[in-house]
């Protein structure tokens, strides 16, 4: 008896780091919400369940994927030399395979839910692996517009599964993520600025000034939270939730603006944090404003 | 310093989803404007006490929160005053901006005991406003009962609200410690006395 169970956690040890179950979780959601902001019945088991399982299985392939390339990165930093591709306990080879498998398995599925759904879910991945880990993360600071336009993938794919086509609001979903990851990314290259520079990766903190990031953050804000309030109007929120999302907005252009105005650790970490909330609590409303 | 613990988020939690439910759901009735004003003083709990769970009470050392903690009391005596003593709304909106304006630069400019008169005099009547109107309106039977659940919510704010703010201006009233402990307490009891006095609107 004894002799699987431990398997299956050294089988958990060595994969599940692998797929950063909280920022897979996070875009999960933000799939989930696409779907339902176009008013869908939730009750459509069949569909949830195949936008579900292919989008958990592509983003963690695609995951799995990022950090096995990016091994040697993570070496380097303080902060990610505990992951097992670090320490050596999952071989590179064993992550390959992992994440390829979880890849090809998502976007198959993904494509026979619907072919549309699955090309946006596979750009994504693509634009994820291949433009921003591989060929752009190394060399400019500039890679997180890549990485942000494959984060606006999966809302994109949730509300084009929901609708059957690509529609504004959609677009305007995926504008909020993708100006939601610098507030995001740029926070925590600040916080984790001597890692990203043991590790040789180009950040705007390292590329500009610590002042032009904070000034860039206050501004993606402001872009995010105008991308989810035009998209909010789309979607059909009621005055509600509106007023629910303008509150939230503003903390987030608060805590921006407070970051510009005296820069501190402490605000830093706040507007990384709040900002990860600001990105559930606002697909959440977009989820449940479709119920 | 005393370090937030897991009650204390979990009550922090708890008001941000009361304060939450109360922004969405709003007051029926209402001109879209008392509404606002409501939100306004909701929505700055809500953000602060979400700024508290990420930060903890290290959050509450910067002068800024005795600005915050005023803002919530003028903006839901102000929603009262625009519901209920709508020929006095205009004149209170002055007092609640020039009040606002005053206590944040007193607070920044001025030394000695101004800051705290202006603080006490804007916060104060702002707390009078929010535990005396509904209980007046009861009296004369213009609401029910269950209203005066929003004077508890009033005398809670007041309470919390003076606590944080003569702590901030160095003339404490408990020991920080002790002020730091019942804080999450008394900003979910108030939400709860907000929600419940408004559900009977």
């Amino acid at each position: 008896m004894n002799k699987p169970k431990s398997k299956l956690a050294i089988a958990k040890r060595k994969f599940f780091p692998l797929v950063k179950s909280l920022q897979t979780g996070l875009l999960l959601i933000t799939g989930l919400a696409g779907y339902m902001s176009a008013r869908c019945p939730i009750f459509n088991i069949p569909t949830v369940l195949g936008l579900t399982g292919s989008l958990l299985l592509a983003i963690s392939g695609s995951t799995a994927l990022n950090m096995w390339y990016d091994r040697d990165i993570d070496a380097r930093m303080p902060r990610t030399s505990k992951r097992p591709l670090s320490t050596g306990e999952t071989r590179p080879e064993e992550a390959l395979i992992f994440g390829l498998v979880l890849s090809i398995i998502g976007i198959t599925w993904a494509l026979t839910v619907d072919i549309l759904y699955g090309m946006i879910i596979f750009s994504g991945l693509f634009f994820d692996v291949v433009v921003y880990t591989i060929w752009l993360k190394r060399r400019t600071a500039w890679s997180i517009i890549w990485g942000g336009i494959s984060g606006g993938m999966p809302v994109l794919a949730g509300r084009v599964l929901g609708t059957g086509a690509i529609d504004w609001v959609g677009i305007a979903l995926a504008l909020g993520v993708l100006f939601w990851i610098p507030t995001h990314i740029l926070t925590f290259s600040i916080r984790y600025h001597e890692d990203y520079q043991q590790a040789n990766v180009p950040t705007f903190p390292s590329t500009y000034s610590f002042q032009t990031t904070r000034l860039i953050i206050a501004i993606s804000s402001i872009l995010a939270t105008l991308a989810f309030g035009i998209a909010s109007y789309g979607v059909g929120l009621t005055w509600g939730f509106l007023r629910l999302l303008v509150v939230l907005s503003a903390g987030l252009f608060i805590l921006a603006v407070q970051s510009l105005r005296s820069p501190s650790e402490r605000i830093t970490f706040g507007l990384f944090k709040y900002a990860s909330l600001y990105m559930l609590s606002a697909m959440l409303l977009m989820f449940f404003a479709g119920i | 310093m005393y370090k937030i613990t897991i009650r204390d988020r979990l009550l922090l939690l708890a008001t941000v989803l009361l304060a939450a439910y109360q922004i969405i759901a709003g007051l029926d009735g209402l001109s879209p404007l008392s509404i606002w004003i409501y939100t306004t003083g909701f929505g700055i709990l809500l953000v602060a006490c979400l700024l508290l769970i990420i930060l903890g009470f290290e959050g509450l050392e910067s002068q800024g929160v005795v600005i915050v903690s005023t803002a919530i009391p003028l903006s839901i005596s102000l929603g009262l005053v625009s519901v209920h003593l709508p020929s006095c709304f205009f004149p209170y909106l002055v007092f609640c901006l020039v009040g606002f304006g005053a206590t944040g630069v007193t607070r920044f400019v001025l030394r000695g005991k101004a800051p705290t008169l202006v603080l006490a005099l804007v916060h104060g009547t702002a707390g009078l406003v929010i535990i005396l109107l509904p209980l007046i309106l009861s009296i004369q039977g213009q609401v029910p009962a269950g209203y005066l659940l929003v004077s508890l919510g009033g005398g809670l704010i007041g309470l919390g609200g003076l606590l944080l703010a003569f702590l901030r201006a160095g003339k404490p009233l408990l020991s920080q410690e002790v002020i730091y402990q019942l804080l999450p307490l008394i900003l979910f009891l108030m939400s709860l006395s907000f929600l419940g006095g408004f559900s009977f609107w």
